[in-house]
């Protein structure tokens, strides 16, 4: 493959995946509310569309056009620029995760251009070898949109939230970690792909690793700020925490951040533990290349699914009780996994 | 290729970052400008070859150590730094001094370091490679260094907390204290 078609593949790959990401992060939003309001015994949106289906793009629409406001009293570059570093490390950490196996485009004519051979591309931005790796390091600097969100608005929920917030996601951030490590000692890399290429014939790692699963369910569930870990923007006590003095397509960004972080871990779930693209496939050639994308963003939505379902189940932690279960709980657990963990694979080989 | 010009403009940025660190008088604005250093830095390891350096830097300082520094000057609400009368001394000793140790630094580097350029892509990149290097080739200065940071970890919990502040945490609330106490004194009268 020359230069050109790579590049050219790669900015369609982007331009591809970052429109189904954020489709999918409004329409998880719709799902909440849908879901939500199951649970409570309520309609939900109904008027916009069919089921409501509608509802996200209006809600768009409406961010768009309400009016912006900046209080005087922010730190306005950095009040700025937090809801930018938020989304731009939430949406980039999608650009290693492959959410199938490969793509082949027969050849085909461009008129006066000449033919375009037959190309076969991973359906994956890019695949590195330190794919893991660089999602966690993502992850991690998120934390700074909404420790800045928090400091820069210069309110005292604002910054509670964001102190809260920065506290928690370091804390949480460990045993998250940790509890991939199980993971990585069998896969034996950090490609995702190698990672899922080694759970093949239904060796999935939720199996070999249960332990290793909850804890970083749990411990992803505090990483993107969700119920029962959502101290952050506690309602009932922080108004609504860091991003309580943004408004309009400010405030959107955090939202959106948010549920993309919750893709991404639901995509990192499905790739480490539940076999990623892997599923039963059958059927002609074209459904065969088709079936694999199928199963995995099933079992993404299942993950999705799980977190709306936790989050209107589950009453809030307190300070004390959050801290202390990251700690005293979780973080020993993690380790515990991996001393196993280690010891077992050492003894076999 | 594009490795060359890529390089020039982060180490561009990462030397216009360090700059920003000095001049910025309010502390998250140095403390930014230190995490697009460290930033920086990830991406010229990873345009030599050194992918998972680069990404422990960006996980470890950039995405650990710097959130710990902003977390505290947010807790803190570090304020602008007061703004003095730079001193004469400083001006006339200060200046000549950082340009002749830069000159001797350069001229040590040049002198005493090979003159043919590493390559890119030279440097140990893939985990594999940096696993065995640390854990087979210089295994005993790897765990030595690590027991020497658990200490100073643990020699800042003890320089840090209170005397005794550990045995308290189990008594109840001061305030109960105090009452218990005024009502011994009490009873005793």
């Amino acid at each position: 493959m020359s230069i050109t078609t790579y590049i050219i593949i790669s900015i369609i790959k982007s331009a591809a995946l970052i429109s189904i990401l954020l489709t999918a992060v409004a329409y998880s939003v719709w799902l909440e509310r849908k879901v939500s309001a199951r649970i409570q015994n309520r309609w939900g949106p109904t008027r916009v569309g069919p089921f409501g289906l509608l509802q996200p793009l209006a809600d768009g629409v409406k961010f768009i056009f309400k009016e912006d406001l900046t209080q005087p009293y922010v730190y306005k570059t950095l009040y700025i620029a937090a809801p930018i570093i938020a989304v731009v490390f939430a949406i980039s950490s999608i650009s290693v995760i492959p959410f199938g196996n490969s793509l082949t485009i027969p050849a085909f004519s461009l008129g006066p251009l000449g033919t375009v051979g037959p190309i076969t591309t991973p359906l994956q931005i890019t695949d590195l070898n330190i794919g893991l790796l660089l999602i966690l390091g993502i992850t991690s600097m998120g934390v700074y949109g909404v420790a800045l969100a928090g400091w820069s608005s210069n309110s005292k929920y604002s910054l509670l939230g964001g102190l809260r917030a920065s506290a928690q996601m370091i804390s949480y951030e460990i045993s998250l970690g940790l509890s991939l490590v199980g993971v990585l000692i069998l896969a034996g890399s950090f490609s995702l792909r190698d990672i899922v290429d080694s759970q093949r014939h239904m060796h999935w790692y939720i199996f070999l690793q249960p332990v290793a699963f909850f804890t970083y369910l749990i411990s992803a569930y505090a990483e993107t700020n969700r119920t029962p870990f959502d101290l952050p923007e506690a309602e009932s006590e922080l108004v609504a925490g860091y991003h309580t003095e943004y408004s309009a397509m400010k405030f959107a960004m955090f939202f959106m951040a948010e549920y993309a972080n919750m893709v991404t871990v639901a995509c990192l779930a499905t790739l480490l533990f539940f076999g990623g693209w892997l599923g039963p496939v059958f059927g002609p050639p074209i459904v065969q290349m088709l079936l694999p994308v199928v199963w995995f963003c099933l079992k993404v939505f299942f993950f999705m699914f799980l977190y709306v379902w936790v989050r209107w189940t589950l009453p809030r932690f307190r300070y004390d009780q959050l801290m202390a279960f990251g700690w005293k709980v979780l973080l020993p657990i993690a380790i515990a996994n991996l001393v196993v963990t280690a010891l077992v694979v050492a003894w076999r080989a | 290729m594009l490795h060359l010009p890529l390089f020039l403009i982060f180490g561009a940025i990462c030397v216009a970052g360090a700059i920003n660190l000095l001049v910025q008088r309010h502390p998250i604005n140095s403390a930014l400008s230190l995490i697009v250093v460290m930033a920086s830095l990830a991406v010229e390891y990873l345009l030599l070859g050194a992918e998972f350096l680069a990404a422990v830097q960006v996980i470890v300082y950039a995405g650990a150590i710097m959130v710990l520094f902003v977390f505290v000057i947010m807790l803190l609400n570090a304020g602008e730094e007061e703004h003095t009368q730079g001193s004469r001394v400083a001006l006339l000793l200060g200046v000549p001094g950082i340009a002749i140790g830069g000159v001797l630094v350069a001229w040590t580097v040049l002198r005493h370091s090979n003159t043919e350029a590493v390559a890119l892509g030279a440097l140990p990149g893939p985990p594999k490679d940096v696993a065995r290097l640390l854990f087979h080739d210089f295994l005993l200065p790897f765990e030595v260094t690590s027991v020497l940071i658990l200490i100073a970890i643990m020699g800042a919990v003890v320089l840090a907390s209170k005397p005794g502040a550990i045995v308290r945490d189990r008594r109840p609330e001061p305030a109960q204290e105090e009452k218990r106490e005024l009502a011994a004194v009490g009873k005793e009268r």
